[in-house]
């Protein structure tokens, strides 16, 4: 085992191990299990940093592989390992697994031993679902999160929390339970072919060419399993329902990782499984989910306009900010599949944010309602100035995180579907419309006698809160480093999904460039009469925008 | 050495960060200190910047610090482009923020959140100048966005008030609705060009000929317009305009009158080469600049309120300024920024001195006579009322009169609208002038306590005039003798030497005989109203009661903003309120998943029946079934 492979298995499953651990320490001591749970997490995050240097940006390969055999009969392996795409997802998961842990110090005030176990439980089995390269293995790390993520809300949650965690593990386990008749429609398809029984990833997209000769009924039921697994994850519209339900009855951890890490693995499972081993099926039903997403970014704004409970409309707000991640992904073309996993990471971002600002209010006041509140601005400049900053990136203004997703995934989506990217922008307006009036309502106007004695950010608010802040600047400033570690994962996914992309795309590029040869003497401020002659061909490819331009190649093959 | 010009927007953003997040500790003095020191600084950059522009070979310097983004084949550098264009914007922008930086120090000095304003101004020209200088689209976005947060951030600079932050949400929420249209614009001539820097676009653009009828490229410059319409408050998204005013009075003047608002005019203007290409667009624009000039005018006939007058009044200006664009003025549109730039600052400013004096006062009807008291901000106010009137000599004239020159060539009836408004214009400005300094005070108590502001406020105000007055000479017209100097200077930029020259300013015909007719009228309507108010409100209450449904509309705009609270927002509230509770709540999760979850649980406990958990009963099913097996096989 590589070096660097080791550091990942460590730093994935330091969280259970430190939980072991922690089983030996008696109830009554909380503040072991606070400083010990963050401790673990810091460590685990540290022990993760290393990879992001480590990763080699040139090649779209699977890196810091590990395998060993685990059952051979059934062709189950051990198998770990990430490109691009899941290195990033895995990074903010364990960026946010430290703050999930901290801000957990000031709500949950009985049964501390069980709460940090099964959020450092939670912790492995997030970061295992990005890491293997196993569909059983996944399969297993995607259902056991299940099971701490329900305990945490079933029993540190609000007043209807049993209904909440009961929804939110039904829900996501009959998604589940289609994945895996899907994956074993795949598995058995692949023993007929080539006499093989293998579970690895890998060969699992090796079987996209067989599965693109089955019959037109076998590939859309096929792709209609993996997507409602993924959709109700995400969640998409008209499978949102439990997400509301559990964002507001978790304790404010809860919703963090829920927002944070949790909705990914639906766009996640998107990304790595449907589109490269079902692309036909695919495309046959884009249609369908293409109106799905668009509903979804609209659906959720204007539902999420109409909520008085702060945590509800952020809730919403996810079903919003979600679909526009999907928009991006059937986008098909890098520019959306960047995008979209630019939105991954600032949703991860932002959304946690805002969940933790409101759970600052709740831990003083307790109660969400907007109406409780007004005019905090006064007494919580510091808050205010956090909260307001979380709005923006969240809202999507430029210079700060959410922007470059939000116009990454436009740009993508305006390419293969103009009128569908042209709707998705209202989603945009009222999400900015939602989220300054709540802002409004809560921060500014005359404030009320209760409210003033609200105390400002502690220190311990504000650490959780910083490396928020500094992520969100800095992909909102310089998203350039994230966006060369996705470059080759998402160009081999583009090749999966759309054989010819490339090839349309270095044509549409060489006449540019033979245009813009032509041009350039214009710029050195020459007479242009003289260049007038010279110029003339070139004239004729730029005045062609259909053969020059992207949109040459914006043909997928759905939409009929 | 060129390469400092980073400097010029990276200046105000260091000032904005020291005053946002130490400037408390640090004292008002400090924050005056780093705050206005830093724009005055950004400005001598500037001037040096604009000098070395001037000298380099084609006018324009580009200047690359690296990648911002890369994906695909899309590239964005960081990167500024200064040419005459841009290099124009940048000195007004620095040039009138140092003055207005300066104006705030006495305005604001009793202020407590002091730093707080200081910051958000600052941070204000940083993005005013991204989006001046930025040489891609998305900088300019950047910008243009950024520009808009700080502007919903000063028009709330009272946020414990309950107007200020509403005025705050509805300016955000339009200028959104704007620039959704101007990102829809840009992934359209991404589309069409391949690319998003300005250079390149343009250099292709010169190559193209003009599109007939509607295609990609005119829905590209049609969207980009529909994003002008949000920043630069045109029909139909200019209704946050006037509750804008709800911020500062130096906000007021700076970013609501001088700056942000024209930055529609400047992204047109910089798009020149793409927008010349589509005839309905710059149809389109005309025709919007042209009625929004009057119907802007008219509602300011009649308003009350000091800052709604100017409000509309800059409305309707920047109404004028497109009406420019779209008649192929390019340049005439961009000389009344510049003109307008100067003069509505000064209006702006001068109301904001009046407003001090009288306490906050803004109604008009409530001042009067404070002429005596006020002697500077009423002298340099008159100044900056014959520019805006369009009096000959004054800058307003030589750039409105050539807008009406060029809209009566492409059509009579917008010249028509055009002069209307011009009309209009000079009445309520001379109505404003009057009621605020002649005729005897209405509010005697607050008259006694009017003093002239301090040095801080009346310098920039005496600046401000010297450069009102002086501006103008910068275009005189051809037909006055003139050279239209500015349109000369601005070519480089505004045809990327493609275009062949404008076709404005040949100044034939009937150019004389039009200039004759709006100065006569302007100066017969500014008479007008003089008259009308001098002496108080009498003569025009009686005036207004001979018209009272006129009155009454124009009183409340149009009725504009009940239309689209009653029409827009309360049924869109509704509509969301409707998806909850009976899309969501209904039908989505009782009859799809708690629907099935309790005819699980009912056919559960139905079951449950059977496990009674006596024997009897389950011999007799067992019985029961033996039977009803033994039927199946032996029959």
């Amino acid at each position: 085992m590589s070096g660097t492979a080791q550091l990942m298995l460590l730093a994935t499953f330091l969280p259970l191990l430190g939980g072991l651990a922690l089983l030996f320490v008696p109830n009554e001591k909380r503040e072991v299990f606070q400083k010990g749970s963050v401790a673990i997490m810091v460590v685990s995050f540290l022990l993760s940093v290393p990879l992001w240097f480590q990763y080699d940006r040139g090649s779209a390969a699977v890196q810091f592989a590990y395998s060993v055999s685990w059952m051979p009969s059934l062709g189950v392996k051990f198998s770990v390992g990430m490109d691009g795409i899941s290195l990033l997802l895995w990074l903010l998961t364990t960026f946010t697994g430290p703050i999930a842990a901290l801000c957990s110090w000031g709500n949950i005030e009985e049964r501390w031993k069980e709460y940090y176990v099964w959020m450092l439980v939670l912790q492995t089995s997030l970061l295992g679902v990005f890491i293997a390269q196993d569909m059983l293995l996944f399969y297993i790390f995607w259902e056991v999160m299940l099971v701490p993520m329900y305990f945490l809300i079933g029993i540190w949650g609000g007043p209807q929390k049993l209904y909440a965690a009961i929804k939110l593990f039904l829900y996501t386990l009959s998604g589940s339970v289609l994945m895996m008749v899907a994956i074993f429609a795949i598995y058995f398809l692949q023993h007929k072919t080539n006499n093989t029984y293998d579970f690895s990833i890998e060969s699992f997209q090796a079987m996209a060419p067989v599965i693109a000769q089955q019959t037109k009924a076998f590939q859309v039921l096929l792709a209609m399993a993996f997507f409602l697994a993924f959709a109700i994850k995400v969640p998409m519209f008209p499978f949102h329902t439990w997400l509301p339900d559990a964002h507001v009855q978790a304790p404010t951890a809860g919703s963090v990782i829920l927002a944070g890490i949790m909705l990914k693995m639906g766009t996640y499972g998107f990304v790595r499984f449907l589109l490269p081993i079902v692309p036909d099926g695919t495309k046959m039903l884009m249609p369908w989910f293409l109106a799905l997403a668009i509903i979804g970014v609209i659906y959720g704004a204007l539902v999420a306009m109409v909520q008085k409970d702060m945590k509800k409309l952020v809730a919403y707000s996810s079903v919003s900010h979600l679909g526009l991640c999907m928009l991006g992904i059937f986008a098909l073309n890098p520019w959306g599949l960047k995008g979209a996993m630019f939105q991954m990471l600032n949703h991860g971002i932002s959304t946690p944010g805002l969940f933790l600002a409101v759970g600052i209010v709740y831990e003083r006041r307790h109660t969400r309602m907007i109406a409780d509140y007004g005019g905090l601005s006064k007494t919580m400049p510091i808050y205010a100035t956090i909260f307001m900053l979380m709005t923006m990136s969240s809202i999507g203004l430029p210079l700060l995180n959410g922007f470059i997703g939000e116009a990454t995934i436009l740009m993508g989506a305006f390419q293969t579907w103009p009128w569908v990217a042209v709707l998705a922008t209202s989603g945009i307006i009222l999400g900015a419309a939602y989220m300054l009036w709540m802002f409004q309502r809560v921060m500014f106007g005359p404030i009320s006698e209760v409210n003033t004695k609200m105390a400002d950010l502690n220190m311990r608010e504000i650490a959780y809160f910083t490396p928020l802040l500094i992520m969100a600047v800095w992909i909102g400033l310089y998203p350039k480093p994230f966006m060369d570690i996705m470059d080759k994962p998402v160009q081999k996914l583009v090749l999966q999904v759309q054989p010819d992309f490339y090839k349309a795309e270095a044509l549409a590029a060489k006449q540019a460039e033979a245009a813009k040869a032509g041009m350039h003497g214009m710029e050195a401020g020459e007479a242009p009469e003289a260049k007038e002659h010279e110029a003339s061909p070139a004239q004729h490819t730029a005045a062609e925008p259909g053969t020059a331009t992207p949109a040459a190649h914006a043909t997928p093959g759905g939409g009929h | 050495m060129q390469k400092i010009a980073w400097l010029i927007p990276i200046l105000p953003l260091i000032g904005s960060a020291f005053n946002g997040l130490i400037g408390k500790k640090a004292g008002k003095k400090a924050v005056s200190i780093v705050g206005v020191g830093t724009v005055v600084a950004s400005f001598l950059t500037a001037l040096w910047v604009f000098f070395a522009m001037k000298d380099a070979p084609g006018h324009r310097l580009d200047l690359i610090y690296g990648t911002w983004m890369a994906t695909g084949s899309l590239t964005v550098p960081f990167g500024l482009t200064i040419d005459p264009l841009s290099g124009t914007m940048m000195l007004v922008v620095t040039g009138i923020s140092a003055l207005i930086h300066l104006y705030s120090v006495g305005y604001m000095a009793e202020e407590e959140g002091y730093a707080r304003y200081f910051c958000y101004l600052n941070l204000f020209v940083f993005f005013m100048l991204t989006l001046v200088l930025g040489n891609s689209l998305p900088l300019l976005f950047v910008g243009w966005e950024g520009v808009g947060l700080c502007s919903y951030l000063l028009i709330g600079y009272a946020f414990e008030t309950e107007t200020a932050p509403a005025a705050g949400l509805k300016a955000f929420l339009f200028n959104r609705t704007g620039d959704m249209g101007m990102a829809i614009g840009m992934m359209a001539l991404f589309a069409l060009f391949g690319t998003l820097t300005i250079g390149d676009i343009l250099n292709q653009a010169g190559h193209m000929q003009a599109e007939v009828g509607f295609g990609v490229l005119t829905f590209a410059t049609l969207m980009l317009f529909v994003g002008a319409t949000g920043k630069s408050a045109q029909i139909p998204l200019y209704l946050w305009l006037p509750d804008a005013m709800a911020g500062p009075t130096p906000v007021s003047a700076l970013i609501h009158a001088a700056t942000m608002v024209t930055s529609g005019i400047y992204m047109i203007c910089r798009l020149a080469p793409v927008f010349s290409l589509t005839p309905i667009t710059m149809t389109t624009i005309a025709w919007v600049g042209g009625l929004t000039a009057l119907l802007a005018a008219t509602i300011g006939l009649v308003q009350r309120d000091i800052k709604k007058v100017l409000a509309y009044s800059t409305v309707s200006q920047l109404g004028y300024m497109f009406l420019g664009l779209g008649s192929a003025g390019f340049a005439a549109g961009f000389f009344h920024v510049f003109t307008h730039a100067w003069f509505k600052a000064l209006l702006f400013l001068g109301a904001g001195s009046v407003i001090h004096a009288m306490h906050h006062e803004q109604d008009l009807f409530r001042m009067g006579g404070l002429k005596e008291k006020l002697p500077i901000t009423f002298w340099t106010m008159l100044i900056a009322t014959l520019c805006i009137m369009g009096i000959p000599g004054f800058s307003g004239f030589f750039s409105k009169d050539e807008i009406l020159y060029l809209a009566f060539l492409k059509s009579p009836a917008l010249w028509a609208i055009g002069l209307v408004a011009a009309c209009c214009t000079a009445f309520y400005m001379a109505r404003l002038m009057a009621l605020a300094f002649l005729g005897e005070p209405r509010d005697s108590h607050a008259y006694e306590h009017a003093h002239e502001a301090p040095m801080t406020m009346t310098l920039p105000l005496v600046v401000l005039a010297v450069g009102a007055v002086v501006a103008g000479f910068w275009g005189i017209p051809k037909v006055l003798g003139g050279t239209f100097a500015v349109e000369h200077w601005l070519e480089p930029a505004l045809t990327y030497g493609h275009a062949e020259a404008e076709a404005g300013s040949v100044h034939e015909g009937p150019a004389m005989m039009l200039m004759g007719i709006s100065v006569a009228a302007a100066a017969g309507f500014g008479l007008f109203g003089w008259s009308l108010y001098k002496n108080g409100t009498e003569k025009s209450e009686r005036l207004a009661a001979k018209f009272p449904g006129a009155h009454t509309i124009l009183l409340n705009k149009y009725f504009l903003d009940e239309l689209v609270e009653g029409y827009l927002l309360r049924p869109t509230r509704w509509f969301g309120n409707v998806l909850w509770k009976l899309f969501d709540v209904i039908i989505i999760d009782g009859i799809g998943v708690n629907l099935p979850g309790a005819l699980t649980r009912v056919a559960g406990d139905f079951t449950a029946l059977l496990q009674t958990g006596r024997v009897r009963n389950y011999v007799l099913s067992m019985g029961l079934g033996v039977l009803v097996l033994l039927y199946i096989f032996l029959k």
